[in-house]
């Protein structure tokens, strides 16, 4: 299954949840926001949200800026 | 009261029922390093500081995040939608940085042209107006045009954000009258961002009589951010005092301020 993440394709396991994706990108889901296919999905939901083929997920964290 | 006490006495910098305990409000960006940086940040007393919302690199996971270097006791995070041209883009942003801070406050720019960055006054109108109603306290980054301030006050932004010039300009304080327009005609906090480039352009601008200042270049780019910014802290500080004690009017002419009587013959 692909999925885009930040912008780049990424083969990713079948079932896999939000939750899943972050611990496969070694991420610490208190360290990043989750939007998937434009909604943002809050930390304790990530485990109940399952990753289709062709979804979109963006992972943001805060960085210097004015 | 006597007058001299009289105009010792401040507010502190209150937006949308927060106190805060500097009118000096600093950025993140552009630092050599990161303990530059929080150097910087300690020097300046700030207390508000921005932050930007962007992708994780997922090849650079492990390193340490921006939060680690930012103590939550101590600095209040302000994300902003910078680098943002509609108003789709920086409602997206700002709800992003809603959720990886601990705050409803945004630093909301719209950006019109690349050039200058300028702000897009309809997208930030546009903008504006849907984060207010969705709750966010929102601080506005705009020319320094009186009635576009007036339309975001109108929208219910609870701070307008004009600026002293060009973002990253260093060029300081271009039209002291539509800052001073702006700051007489608002009932909401007036804070200029962008354009201050040394302590001085600080100080002057404070002496308008506006509630703050907010900047990012001026001590990233200075060749002593640390130094440069405890020359803000001061300019800030000065500037607002000079602004409360009622400066002395301007005159074409010399006024001696010692006696004329008791000269020698």
């Amino acid at each position: 299954m692909q999925a885009m993440i930040n912008g780049e394709s990424r083969k990713l396991p079948d079932g896999v949840t939000l939750l899943g994706v972050l611990s496969h990108l070694g991420l610490d889901p208190r360290a990043v926001v989750v939007e998937h296919n434009r909604v943002i999905v809050r930390r304790d939901g990530l485990d109940r949200v399952t990753v289709q083929n062709g979804d979109t997920i963006e992972l943001v964290h805060f960085v210097g800026g004015g | 009261m006597s007058v001299a006490t009289d105009t010792q006495i401040d507010h502190p910098l209150t937006i949308a029922g927060r106190t805060f305990r500097s009118r000096l409000m600093v950025g993140t960006g552009k630092y050599a390093d990161n303990d530059t940086m929080v150097m910087a940040l300690d020097a300046s007393g700030a207390e508000v500081v921005t932050v930007a919302v962007r992708r994780v690199d997922l090849d650079r996971s492990k390193e340490a995040s921006l939060l680690h270097y930012l103590d939550p006791e101590r600095y209040f995070l302000l994300p902003n939608t910078a680098g943002c041209y509609t108003a789709d883009d920086a409602i997206r942003y700002a709800r992003l940085g809603r959720e990886a801070g601990m705050s409803d406050f945004v630093k909301l720019e719209v950006i019109g042209d690349q050039q200058t960055l300028l702000p897009d006054v309809d997208g930030l109108l546009e903008a504006a107006r849907t984060l207010c109603q969705e709750g966010f306290t929102v601080l506005a980054y705009t020319n320094d045009d009186l009635v576009t301030a007036l339309r975001l006050e109108d929208a219910g932004c609870a701070a307008v954000m004009p600026l002293a010039s060009p973002i990253g300009s260093g060029l300081g304080l271009l039209n002291p009258y539509n800052i001073r327009t702006i700051k007489s005609r608002l009932q909401v906090p007036v804070i200029v961002d962008a354009g201050v480039g040394t302590a001085s352009d600080a100080c002057v601008t404070m002496e308008q009589g506006v509630d703050g200042i907010l900047m990012n270049t001026a001590l990233a780019e200075a060749r002593s951010p640390v130094l440069m910014a405890r020359a803000m802290r001061w300019a800030v500080e000065a500037g607002r005092a000079a602004y409360l004690s009622g400066r002395m009017p301007r005159r074409e002419v010399a006024v001696p301020s010692t006696p004329v009587e008791g000269m020698l013959d």
